[in-house]
């Protein structure tokens, strides 16, 4: 039976040879599994999505609306030119989609106290609630909070773990 | 011998006070490592009979003394009754400025009669007796009282050997609000929960706790009664709430509120109600401090450009400016006298314990390590608990205002942080 089914494989890739536009080796490969022959009209099992325009941009993961996060420097309380992009997708969204409400949660790195890091970490969420209202969205539709030092992302002691917590977050809820 | 985990970089010395068991959830380990730079020679008697009691109380008063920094315990051999005849000159020659003796014994309805005496071998004279009859589960607490009396009769000072601290645990996942005795024995759990709590204050009568709970997806003032364990939510703001609290007649909390935008100083009733503006700035104003006259408020704000300490009248007005050496100071706490304010500097990136005689404006650098958080005075303003670190973990420290006696408080696993010292209590 080996030297048959050898046979079917190598008749197998001949034929896709012929019909395809892959290269293939000059030898063919054995396979362990027994081969299905191959044909060049679509499986009538294939499903192709469809995108209508009601799916939600947020669900997205590769969306502009995909990324909810902004990272502040040390002892700076200003969105940065490179996230003025991101705060505007998020504002485009918001004026569009009324019923929608976010939360931006506020974070510092873990050096000094609890309370003032607290309200360092309010002027974070503060700052980009503050861009999303010049953008016209309403305050109805944004909470900012603060998180202060109390959940950090990054739970190492060094620059790169202080950057990564230094960040407001924009939560849908 | 029961197997105990300790602690790799925590050095236990012979003096540690817990006798105890290690109990079935987490427990505070205290260490002691500095001694007041007088300390007052004492003898401690066994007291007759106690036995009988499920704890020593002559050992919990030994214990206490000791950890105060400011007590030599002088041996004594075997117990001592307030019944007997006392030779002067014989304890005054074996170097004791003072001898307590006692007894214990059961009362008919199960209670134990807990009586001592405390005698001036220097001047030959009774210096106190006190009666207590306490609950077998209370002895450690007569032992407290006694400890505090002998405190007071030799050093003029109440004792706060009887007082309870409140502090946050942090175990994996889990944040615990717990109450303990200030010697770190009895431990119970007033809150569980596993989002972050910050910030417990303790009301001025003892029953009730504040503190800012993140259980809700962000910051909210609660103020739990101890004993019912009725929660009250006082502050529930658009934004964040944190920073309470309480006014000395208990009606009131200072909170910091981010409702209108950045952090502000708001005072509000107890039960939530009533929340009225105090300061007014454009820059972050928190961490409110009630002196014990009730008429100002000390403050943390970086209107100056870096967070400084102001303090404000309570009715509002102009705020002064209270700190001026270093670029960060926060955390500011008042002694029960009014006179000294406790704070956290950062000096060359090392977050210290200092304290400021607001009269002469000295101070005084109260630490040797550099991540200090959350001082706390005791009720008799003679030591400052705090949160430190203590090889890589959370732990709390108690310093004596002069600098001298400390002690650090450790849990088994674990950090533990925000302590709050609670009051004198009847």
């Amino acid at each position: 039976m080996r030297s048959l089914s050898l046979a079917l494989v190598v008749s197998s890739a001949v034929l896709l040879a012929a019909c395809s536009s892959v290269k293939l080796d000059e030898k063919p490969q054995v396979v362990e599994k027994p081969a299905t022959p191959v044909t060049q009209q679509p499986d009538s099992r294939t499903v192709q999505t469809v995108n209508t325009q009601s799916v939600d941009p947020l669900n997205d993961p590769k969306g502009e609306l995909a990324k909810r996060s902004v990272y502040f420097d040390y002892d700076s309380y200003v969105v940065k030119d490179e996230f003025k992009g991101l705060v505007a997708a998020h504002g485009k969204y918001l004026t569009a989609n009324k019923g929608r409400k976010i939360v931006i949660q506020g974070n510092t790195d873990e050096r000094g106290g609890s309370e003032y890091n607290l309200a360092l970490g309010q002027k974070r969420a503060e700052a980009v609630r503050k861009s999303l209202s010049v953008l016209g969205v309403p305050e109805a539709q944004m909470e900012a909070v603060s998180f202060g030092k109390e959940k950090p992302k990054a739970l190492g002691h060094d620059e790169a773990s202080w950057a990564e917590n230094r960040r407001a977050d924009i939560v849908y809820q | 011998m029961k197997k105990r985990h300790f602690l790799r970089s925590i050095a236990l010395l012979g003096l540690a006070g817990a006798i105890g068991v290690p109990a079935a959830h987490a427990q505070l380990r205290v260490e002691i490592s500095g001694v007041g730079a007088t300390q007052i020679p004492v003898a401690i008697a066994a007291f007759a009979d106690e036995g009988i009691s499920p704890v020593q109380v002559s050992a919990i008063v030994k214990a206490d003394l000791t950890r105060s920094g400011y007590f030599r315990i002088i041996e004594t051999g075997s117990a001592i009754s307030e019944t007997a005849p006392v030779n002067y000159a014989e304890w005054k020659s074996r170097g004791a400025d003072a001898l307590a003796v006692g007894s214990v014994q059961r009362l008919a309805d199960g209670r134990l009669d807990v009586r001592y005496k405390l005698y001036d071998t220097v001047k030959g004279t009774q210096l106190s007796s006190m009666p207590l009859a306490v609950a077998p589960a209370s002895a450690r607490l007569a032992g407290h009282k006694i400890a505090d009396d002998i405190y007071e009769k030799l050093t003029g000072i109440r004792g706060v050997f009887s007082t309870r601290i409140a502090y946050v645990t942090k175990s994996g996942r889990e944040y615990r609000l717990e109450i303990a005795d200030a010697d770190g024995e009895g431990t119970q759990i007033a809150l569980r929960s596993n989002e972050p709590i910050i910030s417990p204050a303790w009301s001025p009568d003892g029953t009730k706790v504040a503190y800012v709970s993140f259980e809700n997806k962000k910051p909210i003032v609660y103020v739990q009664n101890l004993v019912t364990t009725q929660r009250t939510v006082v502050a529930n703001f658009k934004g964040s709430n944190s920073a309470p609290n309480w006014s000395p007649d208990g009606t009131k909390l200072a909170v910091a509120l981010s409702r209108e935008g950045l952090t502000q100083i708001f005072i509000v009733n107890a039960d939530g109600s009533g929340a009225r503006r105090l300061t007014t700035s454009d820059s972050i104003d928190t961490e409110p401090q009630f002196a014990p006259d009730g008429q100002t408020i000390y403050f943390t704000s970086d209107r100056s450009g870096g967070p400084q300490i102001y303090r404000i009248n309570v009715n509002g007005g102009t705020p002064q400016r209270v700190t001026f050496n270093g670029s960060y100071n926060i955390s500011p706490r008042i002694s029960p006298d009014g006179k000294t304010l406790a704070y956290i500097s950062r000096r060359d990136g090392k977050f210290q314990l200092y304290t400021l005689d607001l009269a002469t404006s000295q101070e005084l650098r109260l630490s040797d390590t550099t991540k200090d958080e959350s001082p706390s005075f005791a009720p008799n303003g003679r030591y400052i608990m705090y949160a430190t670190e203590t090889g890589r973990r959370g732990t709390l420290a108690v310093v004596s205002t002069d600098g001298r006696a400390r002690a650090v408080l450790a849990m088994q696993a674990g950090d533990v942080r925000e302590p709050t010292w609670g009051p004198f209590m009847k």
